[in-house]
């Protein structure tokens, strides 16, 4: 069984079919890369995903638990954390608050205990800061630390958004353009965080981008994808070479 | 210049970031625990009321400079607090009971209209809480054998185990219930449920995907706020020892609203700064009423020009209008009220010479992702 399985799922917004009929699984550990034009259906695939909308049919199973019907905010429960393609960090609130609040899902304290601050949130709190410590080390943010959102350099927030996501604790992040409005040293590193992220701590990735090579450098499998459907599956070359993928890019 | 060396991740966490602050409030405190022995009624009771005013702001502070959700209804929350006490002491319910008490009711009802809270926003969110407040309005007027309707009601002075609270036992239970309920913001604030807020507030989809269950938290910011108001609500009653529903009307709500935006929107201690501003506005106003036509009149030298003056400053608009260009005023010049003119002053004494202008510029931001909405 797979580990993250979309059964014919179909998003439809009027009589647009955003997304239609898609089926493909993602194996636990692996890379699998969502590619396509503008308006494809990526990222509303991955809202769907994340339960930010709700599919019209088919079904999202993730290991093993039909998530279909699963609320948005219990989603980062499930272990499954996200990133967004224009950055929704936190903005009037600092880096640490920001991947804090990645820390959301571990935290069992009361509204009663926070009013008092019992000291269980205290030593809550103090757990939650060493690992948003440890996330903030292994993505070399420590410099950012105090610094609001607002201030920050596009290429910083979009590893702040990756921090965040890393400080849910995820077993599947999606990231969605983790590249995109980086240059060319900053979509390097990216790619070397993303390997790392896979292989180091065993995170299991499903990611949409559109830089080829970022694409054939890191994953593991790809999904072509055009007007909501499944153009190509394969490998990067596989989906590449394939001659509807090249039709949809060239216009042919 | 200083610097902060933090050595582990207990530092964060304290009530007090440096000595300095601790011992600053420590003074603040003692300070204020001092005055009935220093000053005169008329001040202590000026305090009295921005000690309230200052648990209002606290409130509001919490709900919209941090959950990010607009009320200006408050004065309904406000009246809610002061007839529960004002019946409560009717009945002979000792004090000690009913100021929890009341809090605690006003805290549901800012439950209850916090529910359409989750499918309003902006605007349409403040509509819903002036609707909430006219009706409570309505209700005070109506509902005349629980609250004797638009004669008012007169409180009985508070007593504590039978002695009367009198003026300073009013003040001394101002300032506790100031501390307490800023203790509890400062609590909330530093917690999750006060990173939950702001995720809300700065991005409700990535919050949700972080697992922020927006409804609850969005409700329990509403009832929290109502809750605080509530409470002071009960303080102004005693206060004023006379209530009636006209006192609790949208202008006192949208002087709730001039607190928190004059203070800085964001800040507990803007809150207080805000509250002690809003009292102070009245005096000023009036000294402005009494001593500008005749400035005008003596300068010009025209006795005309002094009545049309003395006219125009006693029309009835005049302090609305006031308050409208003082609004205004701070969001165009400074959005982050008297707590950001506090802030970059102290950047500026411990930078001095070096202090550059530019450190507080506020960026303009243009991605923001309208996806998922």
């Amino acid at each position: 069984m797979s580990y993250l399985a979309l059964q014919n799922v179909s998003i439809q917004f009027g009589g647009l079919k955003a997304v239609d009929g898609v089926s493909f699984a993602v194996e636990k550990g692996q890379i699998f890369t969502i590619i396509g034009p503008n308006g494809a259906g990526k990222t509303t695939l991955f809202n769907l995903i994340s339960r930010l909308y709700a599919a019209s049919s088919g079904k999202i199973v993730f290991k093993g638990e039909d998530i279909t019907q699963v609320p948005a905010q219990q989603i980062a429960a499930r272990g499954i954390a996200r990133t967004f393609q224009n950055i929704e960090l936190f903005d009037n609130a600092s880096t640490l608050q920001n991947l804090l609040v990645g820390r959301h899902r571990h935290s069992n304290t009361r509204f009663f205990e926070d009013l008092f601050f019992l000291p269980r949130v205290r030593r809550e709190e103090v757990e939650h800061r060493r690992a948003a410590e440890e996330v903030m080390e292994f993505l070399r943010l420590q410099r950012y630390r105090d610094s609001l959102i607002g201030g920050l350099p596009y290429g910083v927030r979009k590893v702040v958004e990756v921090g965040r996501a890393l400080c849910v604790g995820p077993e599947l992040l999606l990231l969605d353009e983790p590249s995109s409005g980086l240059n060319v040293d900053e979509t390097d590193r990216m790619a070397d965080w993303i390997l790392e992220i896979n292989r180091r701590l065993g995170i299991t990735i499903l990611m949409v981008e559109h830089d080829m090579s970022l694409v054939s450098r890191v994953s593991d499998r790809v999904v072509a994808l055009n007007y909501g459907r499944i153009m190509a599956e394969g490998s990067a070359q596989e989906v590449q070479s394939h001659p509807d993928v090249v039709a949809a890019y060239l216009g042919a | 210049m200083s610097f902060r060396i933090r050595t582990g991740y207990e530092d964060d966490l304290r009530l007090f970031k440096t000595r300095e602050s601790a011992i600053a409030y420590g003074l603040l405190l003692a300070v204020l625990l001092a005055a009935p022995f220093l000053i005169g009624s008329y001040f202590l009771s000026q305090i009295v009321f921005v000690l309230i005013y200052t648990i209002v702001g606290v409130g509001l502070v919490l709900l919209s400079g941090y959950a990010g959700q607009t009320s200006i209804g408050h004065a309904a929350f406000l009246a809610i607090g002061a007839y529960t006490a004002a019946n409560a002491a009717k009945y002979g319910v000792p004090i000690y009971v009913y100021l929890p008490a009341a809090a605690l009711l006003t805290g549901v009802v800012g439950w209850l209209v916090g529910l359409p809270a989750l499918r309003l926003h902006g605007i349409y969110l403040a509509i819903a809480t002036f609707a909430f407040a006219l009706i409570v309005e309505e209700i005070l007027a109506r509902w005349e054998r629980v609250t004797n309707g638009n004669e008012g009601m007169m409180i009985k002075p508070a007593t504590l185990v039978g002695k009367p609270l009198g003026e300073s036992g009013l003040y001394y239970l101002c300032v506790f219930c100031t501390v307490v309920v800023v203790l509890l913001a400062v609590n909330v604030i530093r917690s999750p449920t006060g990173r939950a807020f702001v995720a809300l507030r700065d991005s409700e989809t990535a919050a949700r995907s972080m697992g922020v269950d927006a409804a609850r938290y969005k409700t329990f910011a509403f009832a929290l706020s109502a809750g605080m108001t509530g409470l002071a609500g009960v303080l102004y009653a005693h206060k004023l020892s006379f209530i009636s529903p006209e006192m609790f009307t949208l202008s006192l709500s949208i002087e709730f609203v001039m607190i928190i935006i004059i203070g800085g929107v964001a800040s507990i201690r803007g809150a207080a700064l805000g509250a002690i501003f809003m009292i102070m506005v009245d005096p000023l106003l009036v000294l402005l009423k009494d001593g500008l036509p005749g400035l005008i009149g003596r300068i010009s030298g025209s006795p005309l020009l002094q009545d049309k003056a003395s006219v125009l400053l006693s029309a009835p608009g005049v302090k609305s209008l006031i308050f409208g260009l003082i609004i205004i005023f701070f969001i165009i010049h400074e959005p982050m009220g008297l707590d950001g003119r506090w802030i970059k002053l102290k950047t500026w004494l411990t930078q001095f010479p070096f202090y550059r202008p530019a450190t507080f510029r506020r960026q303009k931001m243009y991605l923001k992702s309208e996806r998922g909405r």
